[in-house]
């Protein structure tokens, strides 16, 4: 690195304080029209000259299930981070909807826009129950003042009591979340992604560390979670992918290799190529 | 007068004289030396004045002895015989030295001697046949003094001296300041010709002199065109005073931009590598401090050479006593950063009290060697404290060692393989406890070793170490965690800031200021100037 | 509701709040009412000693609810304590009136000494009450509101912010130690007079000052405590144990920790503003970081994130404190510094957490 470079960065003349940028509002209605409800496009990340993404262009259609597979370093957790607005792209430009720019939006903004996601590693509220778990998470005004004065109506503790349903925690309601074995707190997880009524989910390894009947209930939750929303899951498990996927797509050195259904997929000489090696 | 009486120069030769005199060697005495020296024994000034040209032509190496004296009133001669005696005052009466010979005359009464009396003429004539003859000394050194000194009184009578001077002068340095004597009686010429060219000459000399005489010359002659060139040439040198007082403050900023990396730089190896902030990093510097006064303590005789001495000393003290503070406290509080700062803090707290109880509750005081006072002459505008060139230099050489045991030796690139990945290094068979004890020794080693460098500087105290926990803090966030470079980088621009900011800020001021500009940098850039990417660096 | 949820189940706070209605009562009893040769008698002192200990104490509330619950750890929270106690500190000055040395009506002794001819303007209105009061919450909750604005969104966290957060402290020291600032330099104010018209001397002053900060901290306490069990608490605990994933669930962060950073300051403030009467001098010391950070340790003494802890662990040590100083005076730094290493390592929940334990008391 030459000596001035970082200076140089830091004086940037094309980029102001964030706050001094104009704040863009979500429209309630999510304008999909021509299909896709996130919009990729040559995204590009480097981390200390390593590019984490490449180049990387991929359309998510509204309602669709998607699997991203792809081996370690292929960039799929910086994708997510990209979307969620955890880190921003070198170059390249990320739609939700049409119209919302979602590279000038903060991490709260997007997942208040509606796109939830659930993490690599489950992090759950481990001081909180897990009733207070979902309560916190429950789409409602996350403004300071309403959330001192905040009550649970009717209607919402129908809502927690059904998502508690869901991911089968109605029991352990009252247990703090820390005390959760590793299984339920991934589907505490997203039941919080739940409660959050978002359009998009993005489910980050949903199944490791899984009993095989617990990952059977996760697949039948996902797949019945689609058509509602939009839901795009990174998962190694190939056998968990197959028994979900209606399309795929594996991700090579930051960039798209290859699309398509799971058998199209598995048969690509490149794909096998990267899985299997020389 | 006094100035000149007390002037490096004229010290020198009387201190030259009296070594003669003491030696009272037995100088073949040169019947025509003799006389010359007996001449100066008569009534009539102007013949004194004759006598005083022929002795300093006889080129007699006690010639400027005996001018001295006389010009200092301390030549008088002896009523018995008449014969002309050097004197030194003692109770009741003189010490009496043979003027022309050196030999001890034995001591007399007040009454025995009569002054050979000089007036303001021949005390100038002295003066300039004085500085002549230093200025055909042997000694370089007593040459330029003297030439420094002919700058102060240039006049008509003084230029054959200077020019002959200069013409058998070959260092160029006393040539130049020669020179510009030259110029500055040339500038008293009548001849306006000559005049326009003693300013070209002078045109952008920094002596304060020649600025001196530049201004009365505009004010005498306040509209021709001579004052104009004169004006340029005064702008000129204004200038590069100017420039030279920015360097000077550069330097300043560059030496408290070291102090300030020294005490960083332990603070930014055991934060970098082990994420934890040592809040007795402070105390660990103080002790150094501290080492410094023991071991000049112990050493009363060799104060010189204690620095040599407290230098391992303090890296060794500062170093157990951070070993012990990492494997008796903070390695129970692993992964609890804000804890880690309590704890510390307290630890500062027991030192501090530590120092004020077994030592003293005051200041102690640090003695400097030698040869750490004084000063550097770049030139007459620019010149730098040995005690800041030193410590720029040790700084320099501190980092450099440090970079070289983080990059070549083996524990380096453990402390390395642990500040990035602590699981992964443990994995592969890296000792991480012994590891961080060992980083933590170094760093507070380091710590003691700025203590011994900021003694030199500053007040010893038990309060001493607070002072640069938050400095120190600054510089390692503003240069990125985790990055001797940018502690570098950020240590001196800190420095130079707050030295730039004083002169119209005031130090407080300044020192807000900077903090103010830190708190808004980390807006803008929260992992410093050389921020560590990747992955790792995101949790 | 409030109550309700009050009781529900906060414990310690109930013995609390019971604890200082007891002392509401008696203090003043014991004090007015009862003869000085009684051996019952409590001396002005001892009053004024304990209405200091309670201003600690909110301020020790204040620190917990920032560090305890939202993990944020200000080394700076003595700033917005003397900032309080400097706006009233300068309404103080102003009832002096002509009664200084110097006689001068307008302008405090020390700007007469320094030849100031008029009032700067950021003195003006410090002669009414009203606007002293506002100032000793508009000030403290200004500043925090600035400097947690800069922090918070560019995610300055743990050690960082508290090394800033004491620099901040620093910086304003050395700020106040100006005579230029115009708060009376080094030696700061005092010589205090009267506050709305009664004398500051007199023994029914001293307990109507008392008085105050005994409402003022149950006041707070109860403000805290709502706080705590709305679910606005719920968040502010799910930033402190994962603030990363309380953003993806869709909240501002920045703006939570900005709204209790505000809160937490003004009643820094206001415990100042109470402090300052009843010790009856301010100066730029207050802001010495060592006293900040001493504060934490008081918190943590008594047991973070748990109100009544800071309460508990701020009276304690502070009673310590005043025991050892006048008896052993060379001592105290040792205790103090000794302290912090212990609690840090062996009493991470403070005093409170080792009686919970056994009490087996569901967490808040």
């Amino acid at each position: 690195m030459k000596p001035l470079d970082p200076l140089r960065k830091a004086l940037r003349r094309d980029r102001v304080f964030d706050f001094m940028m104009p704040q863009v509002v979500f429209s309630p209605d999510l304008d999909v029209s021509h299909g896709p409800i996130l919009y990729l496009e040559d995204v590009t990340v480097s981390f200390d000259g390593f590019k984490a993404l490449n180049n990387l262009s991929l359309y998510i259609d509204d309602g669709e299930l998607r699997c991203i597979i792809g081996p370690n370093g292929a960039g799929k957790t910086t994708m997510m981070d990209v979307i969620t607005g955890k880190t921003r792209p070198d170059s390249g430009s990320v739609f939700f909807g049409q119209k919302i720019d979602l590279l000038r939006l903060s991490e709260t903004d997007i997942a208040q826009g509606g796109i939830g996601r659930k993490f690599q590693r489950p992090t759950v509220f481990e001081s909180h129950t897990v009733y207070e778990n979902l309560e916190l998470s429950l789409a409602a005004d996350k403004g300071v003042w309403p959330t001192l004065f905040a009550s649970l109506n009717q209607a919402q503790k129908d809502r927690i009591d059904e998502i508690l349903e869901v991911i089968a925690l109605t029991e352990q309601r009252h247990h703090l979340a820390g005390t959760l074995s590793h299984g339920q707190k991934q589907w505490l997880e997203i039941g919080m992604l739940l409660a959050q009524s978002p359009r998009v989910l993005l489910v980050d390894e949903p199944v490791a560390g899984m009993t095989a009947q617990e990952t059977e209930r996760t697949a039948e939750l996902l797949t019945s979670l689609a058509g509602k929303h939009s839901v795009v899951v990174v998962e190694h498990d190939m056998e968990f992918v197959r028994s979900i996927a209606r399309k795929v797509t594996v991700l090579h050195e930051g960039s798209v290799l290859a699309e398509g259904s799971m058998d199209e997929v598995q048969n690509d000489p490149r794909v096998i190529e990267v899985y299997l090696g020389e | 007068m006094d100035g000149i009486r007390n002037h490096p120069v004229l010290f020198l030769l009387r201190r030259m004289f009296a070594l003669l005199v003491l030696c009272a060697l037995p100088l073949p005495a040169l019947a025509g030396f003799d006389e010359a020296v007996q001449a100066l024994n008569v009534k009539s000034f102007s013949k004194k004045a004759d006598a005083i040209i022929a002795l300093a032509d006889t080129g007699n190496e006690r010639v400027t002895g005996i001018l001295q004296a006389m010009l200092d009133s301390r030549l008088f001669y002896r009523k018995s015989d008449r014969r002309v005696v050097i004197v030194e005052k003692i109770d009741g009466g003189y010490r009496l030295t043979d003027a022309a010979t050196g030999e001890a005359l034995g001591e007399t009464g007040r009454r025995a001697v009569k002054k050979v009396r000089i007036n303001n003429k021949l005390r100038g004539l002295l003066r300039n046949t004085l500085a002549r003859l230093s200025l055909s000394s042997k000694d370089a050194e007593i040459r330029h003094a003297a030439a420094k000194v002919m700058l102060g009184n240039v006049s008509a009578a003084t230029k054959p001296v200077l020019t002959a001077a200069l013409a058998k002068e070959t260092e160029s340095d006393i040539r130049e300041l020669l020179e510009t004597a030259l110029a500055l009686s040339d500038l008293g010429s009548e001849d306006p010709a000559m005049r326009l060219r003693a300013i070209e000459v002078l045109d952008g000399n920094l002596e304060p002199e020649v600025r001196n005489r530049l201004n009365r010359l505009l004010e005498e002659e306040a509209d021709t065109e001579l004052a104009e060139v004169a004006r340029q040439a005064i702008k000129n040198i204004e200038f590069k005073l100017k420039f030279y007082s920015f360097m000077e403050t550069v330097f300043f900023g560059l030496s408290l931009g070291s102090v300030l990396l020294l005490a960083a730089i332990g603070l930014a190896i055991t934060f970098g590598v082990m994420g934890v902030i040592n809040m007795a990093h402070g105390e660990l510097i103080m002790l150094g401090a501290y080492t410094t006064y023991m071991v000049q303590l112990l050493m009363p005789n060799h104060i010189e050479w204690s620095i040599m001495v407290a230098i391992p000393a303090a890296f060794i003290v500062s170093g157990l006593f951070g070993i012990a503070i990492e494997r008796g406290i903070i390695r129970f509080l692993y992964g609890r950063p804000l804890e880690t700062l309590l704890a510390t803090f307290g630890v500062s707290l027991l030192l501090q009290q530590l120092v004020r109880t077994t030592v003293s509750a005051q200041n102690v005081t640090v003695e400097n060697p030698a040869w750490l006072s004084g000063s550097l002459e770049i030139n007459a505008a620019l010149s730098l404290t040995y005690n800041r060139l030193y410590i720029l230099l040790f700084c320099m050489l501190v980092f450099f060692a440090l970079m070289l045991i983080l990059k070549k030796t083996s524990l380096g690139l453990q402390v390395r393989a642990v500040a990035q990945n602590r699981a992964m290094a443990r994995a592969m068979g890296i000792r991480s406890k012994w590891v961080d004890a060992m980083t933590f020794g170094l760093g507070s080693g380091i710590a003691g070793v700025a203590g011994v460098a900021l003694s030199q500087l500053t007040n010893v105290g038990p309060n001493m170490g607070q002072a640069y926990i938050i400095d120190s803090f600054m510089v390692v966030v503003f240069g990125g965690v985790g990055n001797l470079w940018g502690a570098l980088v950020g240590a001196m621009s800190l420095g130079v800031a707050n030295k730039i900011l004083e002169p119209w800020a005031g130090a407080v001021l300044a020192k807000i200021l900077v903090l103010v500009f830190i708190i808004l940098f980390i807006q803008k850039r929260p992992r410093g100037l050389f921020p560590q990417k990747g992955r790792s660096a995101e949790n | 509701m409030l109550l309700g949820r009050f009781y529900h189940s906060d414990r310690g706070g109930a013995i609390l709040l019971a604890g200082l209605f007891l002392l509401a009562i008696v203090v003043p009893v014991l004090n007015l009412v009862v003869p000085e040769s009684s051996p019952f008698h409590l001396s002005t002192y001892t009053v004024t000693l304990i209405g200091k200990y309670l201003c600690y104490a909110l301020l020790a509330l204040a620190l917990d609810l920032i560090w305890g619950y939202c993990g944020i750890l200000s080394l700076g929270h003595g700033a917005f304590f003397a900032l309080g106690g400097y706006a009233m500190g300068m309404y103080l000055m102003r009832q002096i009136g002509d009664r200084g040395v110097y006689g001068n009506p307008e302008l405090p002794d020390f700007m007469v000494f320094l030849n100031w001819q008029e009032l700067p303007w950021y003195w003006l209105g410090f002669d009414m009450f009203w606007f002293a009061m506002l100032m000793v919450v508009l000030v403290p909750g200004l500043l925090a509101f600035v400097f947690g604005w800069f922090s918070f969104r560019s995610r300055v966290t743990g050690v960082y912010l508290a090394i800033i957060t004491q620099a901040l402290t620093f910086a304003l020291m050395l700020a106040f130690f100006r005579n230029e600032m115009g708060f009376g330099g080094n030696n700061g104010m005092t010589d205090f007079k009267d506050i709305l018209g009664f004398d500051l001397q007199a023994d029914s002053t001293r307990v109507a000052l008392f008085l105050a900060s005994v409402v003022a901290l149950a006041v707070s306490y109860v403000a805290c405590r709502f706080i705590i069990n709305s679910k606005l608490g719920r968040v502010i605990v799910a930033i402190r144990d994962a603030e990363s994933r309380t953003r993806f669930v869709g909240y501002q962060v920045e703006r939570f920790k900005l709204w209790l950073f505000v809160f937490s300051a003004v009643l820094a403030g206001i415990a100042g503003a109470l402090y300052v009467p009843q010790v009856g001098i301010i100066n730029p010391s207050e802001f010495a970081p060592l006293n900040s950070i001493e504060l934490v340790i008081w918190v943590a003494v008594g047991g973070r994130g748990m109100l009544y802890g800071a309460v508990l662990g701020a009276l304690l040590v502070n009673y310590a404190k005043t025991y050892f100083t006048a008896a052993f005076p060379d001592l105290w730094l040792f205790a103090l510094g000794a302290l912090f290493v212990l609690v840090t390592i062996f009493l991470p929940k403070g005093l409170v957490g080792l009686w919970k334990k056994r009490g087996k008391e569901p967490e808040p």
